[in-house]
């Protein structure tokens, strides 16, 4: 890389870090779907106990940064004696922020299931499994598309804050490539359209899934 | 783990912590009513004019709200000072943070004020109300009023992703934390500290809107600004 000025050599640069960002992202959103799904079950369960419970989490994590999640999950691994790569903390921590969020838009699309098809699979003698795997949760799972993918676009951009404690991530290869060429308009433009090239058809995927899936239903 | 937390050692860095939770509300503060305010008029100019001035609104909606955060504040802190601009940590981070909730207000009060039905302007004008009457009485306040919940939530967030400034040096809450921690190397202790006091500031916050909404739009509008989570918006 020449430290002269931001040529082909730091746009490649930019791309190979971009990688870095989408695998975070894949990471993120694999492992908070996961987290996220059984904490929407939770939420939606019969006991009060683990509803309540898996409403504190959600509210727990959708009222603090994801900066601090990032940081307790990087000083409190060190601190645990793991000496980790900060891709393992910053994998964590998008988990978790992830899994907050993705728990509550889950919530909603399970809830959006109206009630009577809850009361027409128990009279058909299904057990509580059942209903949840042959009638809720497919029905659950089209309403909640849309958002979801709209949630993926959350979760690009805020991979950015990862590059806070040192992870060579696109925002972060950005400023390092700022303080080899000063020239921090141009870089940080470029960086923000890589962004951008990513999210912007996400969000339009996400706003067309919303128009059809919209109109299926009111057949 | 053998790890003994010492929480004591905190005590001696009270005015970092208590200047950081300052600054952490102005600027909170501030963005929220310049970026509000800021949505309400070009929600409103994009509906009344339409043509070029709605698609310069739509493009700046759509850039700010697919990239980070972060690198706005990165072109806002480092870029303007190369266009001869020079802003200090503070007022960048204002920018940033103004420029960035605009573009979400901008776009959830737009939704409101699509969801007005066009019956409720012809009533309106039925009633012999002018143009100007219409829009403010008719339009804006009841659209405001429907998404009220949705402009909460996106300013309680908006308050936690005041703690990235830090990455530009601001001095607020998450710089305090960050300072106290190179001075005693207590991270765990003071990072569990700090989530717990944004977690009060984003309660409070919630809070204070509600008594706000309580006011302005009734209680009903306010019960679901206390209740509303952040809504993924398209």
């Amino acid at each position: 890389m020449t430290l002269t000025t931001f040529g082909a050599d730091q746009f490649g640069f930019l791309l190979l870090s971009l990688q870095w960002t989408l695998l975070l992202t894949v990471i993120a959103l694999i492992g908070g779907g996961l987290l996220g799904f059984a904490v929407a079950l939770a939420r939606t369960a019969q006991p009060k106990p683990v509803r309540i419970a898996a409403a504190t989490y959600i509210q727990i994590i959708q009222g603090i940064p994801v900066l601090m999640i990032l940081f307790l999950s990087y000083y409190g691994l060190s601190l645990a004696g793991l000496e980790l790569p900060p891709l393992f903390a910053a994998g964590a921590s998008m988990t978790i922020y992830a899994s907050g969020y993705l728990a509550e838009i889950w919530r909603g699309c399970i809830q959006a299931v109206p009630k009577q098809q809850w009361e027409a699979s128990e009279s058909l003698a299904m057990t509580r499994l059942q209903q949840y795997r042959y009638v809720i949760l497919p029905q659950a799972m089209r309403i909640s598309l849309p958002p979801t993918v709209g949630f993926a676009v959350q979760v690009v951009k805020n991979t950015s804050i990862a590059s806070i404690i040192g992870f060579v991530e696109l925002a972060r290869a950005g400023q390092l490539i700022n303080n080899a060429t000063f020239q921090p308009f141009r870089v940080f433009l470029v960086v923000a359209a890589l962004y951008f090239v990513v999210c912007y058809p996400l969000s339009q995927l996400s706003r067309l899934l919303e128009r059809r899936l919209h109109a299926g239903s009111s057949r | 783990m053998s790890y003994t937390f010492q929480f004591g050692v905190l005590a001696q860095y009270q005015e970092q912590i208590f200047s950081g939770i300052w600054l952490t509300i102005k600027l909170s503060v501030l963005s929220i009513v310049l970026g509000c305010t800021a949505g309400v008029v070009l929600a409103s100019v994009r509906s009344v004019w339409g043509g070029v001035v709605r698609f310069l609104v739509d493009a700046y909606v759509e850039i700010i709200r697919n990239t980070p955060f972060l690198v706005q504040l990165f072109i806002v802190y480092f870029g303007l000072p190369g266009l001869g601009l020079r802003v200090g940590a503070d007022t960048a981070a204002l920018i940033g943070m103004t420029i960035n909730l605009a573009a979400y207000s901008t776009e959830i009060i737009r939704a409101g004020i699509e969801a007005i039905h066009k019956s409720q302007i012809e009533a309106g004008e039925a009633l012999g109300l002018t143009r100007f009457q219409i829009y403010r009485h008719v339009i804006i306040v009841p659209a405001v009023a429907k998404v009220y919940p949705a402009l909460c939530s996106q300013f309680v967030l908006m308050m936690l992703a005041s703690s990235i400034c830090s990455a530009i040096s601001t001095q607020e809450l998450a710089a305090s934390a960050a300072f106290i921690e190179s001075q005693t190397y207590r991270s765990f202790e003071i990072y569990i500290a700090v989530t717990l006091i944004y977690l009060a500031l984003a309660l409070t916050l919630r809070a204070a809107l509600a008594l706000i909404g309580m006011w302005l739009f009734g209680r009903r509008v306010a019960r679901r600004a206390m209740t509303a989570l952040p809504e993924v918006q398209a």
